[in-house]
């Protein structure tokens, strides 16, 4: 087990500047010059644009500002944005929102997805099957701006429930209707995973042996069935959290979260490398250690998968 | 066995839950359960800075709205962008305005307790237009003596010892006592006194010259707000601003303080406004221009601002030269219906132009001899496209760049079918995908269609409109447009001591544009906006940010 998840560290290494890299490129590619743009309209003095290109060693080869930004991150230091903060800063900031938000996004997301796919399956062809069913459908193929802006408009502006926006007021009951807007988008693959795994499950041999010892059904639901299907819903969850740490840009926007989707947003928008840059690393990191933390738990729900 | 194993389980998960949320309430709870609203502070949108607050090096609205309130320049500019003196007491031209002699009121301070001297003033601007710091704001500095816009001692261009900007202290400006100071121009200017409430004129504190990067963090002002206390900047959330009492100059201040919300996006503060977690929006998102006049009622703001909108045809492009490119400009004008656009696409958020300026610019003008070229006219439009024919046949297809990133496309689609109705020639809209790129290719020359160009205005003069866009080799003239005729008048209404003589040289001038139409005028940009039902006396500047001292709260 120790060998395996050294092993899965030692992977990251490359995986990281693998991805550095590819990001710094494309970063590096977006035409047009950041500088430019810092002027609006105005047209900034040739001399002005070059002293200020030099300062950000935007005035580098690619392979030069490249090294450069991985000299910096070995000794801890991620750069600095335009408007003269440290990136570390910013990731410190803006990560614990975005993360919190995910955290409670997927908890709900899961929460549903288990609750109602196990009803669904264990009575499976019943009016409640088909009802979640429809309703999950609906859900799944609205686009998240439309279920936020609902949300948004009857819970906040209509009948106060809620606030209208998050702002500096980040608190569990404030993130409380972004991540039920993520959450219910995306509960309907891992609803309808954890229904056919149930309905799978629950044909197994060890279902029935179980049943003929003489156990009781509320003993049999959550241990035999519940736990021996839930492998493809955690695996589902665990791949909607990385996408959360990414897609949560339109919910941040329309929330006014201040987390990493927004400020990542307007890295991009300003061609600021270095925080672009670190953004996504972090977030690659993010997603690798999740990844490890789920096929961890493979072997915990399901004791015949084993890691030598 | 069993338990234990999915007990273990749910124990990580639930670990590795608390601590990213226990992350979280170390870094976000800013102020649990406060009331956005209440206690005479008013809340506004705003946006991140892009920069330091340092005011020379801050150029865009985010940081120039939290760096108008909590400095006082030497004038400042009143609803209507007329200028009166804040901090100085006089400003005075000699004979051909070249030479201003500058006094100070004795009482003003900082809000760490110095007074607002001279010094203040010409170390500030010496450090705003060293070659050594490059701040974005330098440009303004251009004009006083002492600029130097040069290819360096090796005498090579685009080598690193270039120079723009004071190489040392600026020779044009003299401290005469600590009240009183001295500016000496290269060339006169008429506008230089109102050019001095635009923020790249502020004083600094002593305290600033020490360590400028980290003032820019935790900056100290002389203006009607300060900054509440440390830690009042939570970067990319709000920024808290208190009055100051200590202030003493002109502006009353009639709240408690402000609270500058940080928007990623305008739908988001449309909601809060409409939800009354904010009390003022000073930009209505796209998605709401149709609907916010009936949302809001009497409380919605649509007037016009100090924005002038046109795209730019460069006249090194082919057929765009010579009298075949005058007669082209003006047919493609004409072909323009700006009126339906304005009302169709902007639902009435623009006003068709009738000059190069604003209209809450003094000395604007809608009878300039020769504006008829900004009216529709379909006959008159085909007619001159006809005569410019017979010089040089049009082929291929008129196009406008504009940036995608920028929620252009409507408008310069619109425009580009109006001309092909009109005209019968192929006229397209050529999307950059951003803002970057298309300045880019802008700012190299390297572009080959027409471009859509805009200008806010830096301070209420109707030469800003002017000199920095048409000028010979002005900084943004990004069209290459020269004309020795418009350049006379621009610098003899430069010389003129009296503002009203000085205008009128200036709509002069413009009645030549408006033959060369080196850009052509589309329409003025409103102001769009709303506020809450707890707040009044709400009032939305020249330079439409609302005027934030005179809002009331009850």
């Amino acid at each position: 087990m120790l060998r395996y998840i050294i092993f899965r560290i030692l992977q990251v290494i490359p995986v990281l500047l693998g991805t550095t890299f590819l990001i710094y490129f494309m970063v590096f590619a977006m035409p047009g010059d950041p500088i430019v743009a810092m002027f609006g309209d105005k047209t900034p003095n040739p001399i002005v644009l070059e002293k200020l290109r030099a300062q950000y060693n935007l005035d580098k080869p690619f392979f030069v500002q490249y090294l450069l930004y991985l000299k910096g991150i070995f000794v801890g230091d991620f750069g600095v944005s335009f408007s003269g903060q440290p990136v570390s800063d910013i990731l410190a900031r803006t990560f614990p929102v975005t993360g919190l938000l995910a955290v409670m996004a997927i908890a709900i997301e899961f929460f549903l997805a288990i609750v109602i796919g196990l009803f669904s399956g264990l009575r499976k062809g019943g009016v409640f099957d088909n009802v979640s069913l429809i309703v999950g459908l609906l859900l799944m193929s609205l686009p998240i701006f439309v279920v936020a802006f609902i949300g948004q408009y009857f819970l906040t502006i209509q009948w106060s429930i809620f606030r209208t926006t998050v702002g500096s007021n980040v608190s569990f009951y404030n993130m409380l209707l972004p991540a039920i807007v993520i959450g219910i988008t995306l509960f309907a693959t891992s609803m309808r995973l954890t229904r056919a795994s149930v309905i799978d499950t629950m044909n197994q041999d060890f279902v029935r042996t179980a049943y003929a010892k003489g156990l009781p059904r509320r003993r049999v639901v959550p241990v035999h069935i519940l736990r021996n299907s839930l492998i493809p819903t955690v695996t589902n969850s665990a791949a909607n959290f990385g996408v959360l740490l990414v897609g949560a840009t339109v919910t941040e926007a329309i929330f006014n979260v201040p987390g990493v989707g927004n400020t990542l947003y307007q890295a991009i928008l300003r061609g600021e490398n270095s925080t672009v840059v670190s953004f996504v690393t972090v977030m690659v990191l993010f997603y690798l250690g999740v990844n490890l933390i789920v096929d961890l738990l493979y072997a915990v729900l399901d004791p015949r998968i084993r890691y030598a | 066995m069993k338990h234990s194993r999915i007990g273990r389980g749910i124990v990580a998960l639930a670990a590795a839950g608390t601590l990213v949320l226990a992350g979280c309430s170390a870094g976000g709870d800013g102020e649990e359960g406060g009331e956005a609203t209440g206690g005479g502070i008013i809340t506004v949108n705003g946006s991140e800075p892009q920069n330091p607050l340092i005011p020379t090096n801050t150029n865009e609205v985010g940081g120039g709205k939290i760096l108008d309130s909590i400095f006082a320049g030497l004038v400042y500019y009143d609803a209507e962008g007329a200028a009166h003196n804040d901090v100085a007491e006089s400003i005075e031209p000699n004979e051909d305005s070249s030479e201003f002699t500058i006094t100070l009121r004795d009482d003003a301070v900082f809000t760490d307790g110095t007074s607002v001297k001279a010094e203040n003033f010409v170390k500030a601007w010496n450090q705003g237009a060293s070659n050594e710091l490059q701040h974005l704001s330098n440009y303004f500095f251009e004009d006083i003596e002492g600029f130097e816009i040069s290819d360096g001692p090796d005498g090579e261009a685009g080598t690193d010892d270039d120079i723009y900007g004071a190489v040392e202290d600026m020779s044009g400006l003299t401290v005469v006592d600590d009240y009183t100071f001295t500016v000496k121009l290269k060339q006169p200017a008429s506008d230089f006194p109102i050019r001095l409430g635009y923020s790249a004129f502020y004083p600094l504190p002593d305290v600033a010259f020490e360590d400028i990067d980290a003032f820019g963090q935790n900056p100290i002002g002389n203006g009607p707000y300060m900054i509440a206390g440390e830690g009042a900047w939570q970067h990319d959330v709000e920024i808290e601003l208190a009055k100051n009492e200590d202030y003493n100059g002109p502006r009353e201040v009639m709240n408690d303080g402000l609270k500058i919300i940080f928007y990623a996006s305008q739908d988001a503060a449309y909601a809060d406004l409409q939800g009354g977690n904010l009390d003022v929006l000073d930009a209505i998102p796209d998605s709401q221009l149709a609907n916010f006049e009936s949302d809001l009622g009497d409380r919605a703001v649509n007037q016009p601002a100090a924005i002038f909108q046109s795209y730019t045809i460069p006249s090194r492009l082919a057929h765009f030269d010579g009298e075949e490119g005058e007669l082209r400009r003006a047919a493609l004008s004409m072909a323009i219906d700006r009126t339906e656009i304005t009302d169709v696409i902007f639902d009435g958020t623009r006003t068709p132009a009738s000059d190069f300026t604003s209209p809450v610019i003094d000395g604007w003008s809608d009878s300039l001899a020769g504006a008829e070229v900004l009216e529709f006219n379909p006959e008159e439009a085909q007619a001159k496209w006809a005569e410019a024919d017979a010089i040089s046949p049009w082929e291929g297809t008129f196009e406008i760049a504009y940036n995608a990133d920028g929620g252009h496309q409507a408008w310069v689609d619109a425009v580009a079918n109006s001309i092909k109705n009109t005209l019968g020639i192929d006229a397209v809209g050529h999307p950059y995908p951003t803002f970057a790129e298309a300045r880019t290719e802008i700012t190299n020359r390297t572009i080959q269609t027409a471009f859509r160009t805009g200008w806010q205005a830096d301070y209420p003069g109707l030469f800003n409109f002017l000199g920095p866009l048409y000028a010979t080799n002005a900084g943004s003239n990004d069209g290459d447009y020269s004309n020795p005729e418009f350049d006379a008048l621009l610098s003899e209404g430069s010389q003129e001591t009296d503002i009203e003589a000085a205008n009128a040289l200036f709509q002069e001038a413009q009645e030549i544009l408006l033959k060369d139409l080196p850009a052509t005028p589309l329409w003025y940009s409103n102001v769009t906006g709303g506020f809450g039902e707890s707040v009044e006396n709400v009032q939305f500047g020249w330079n439409s940010v609302p005027v934030y001292h005179e809002i009331t709260k009850n």
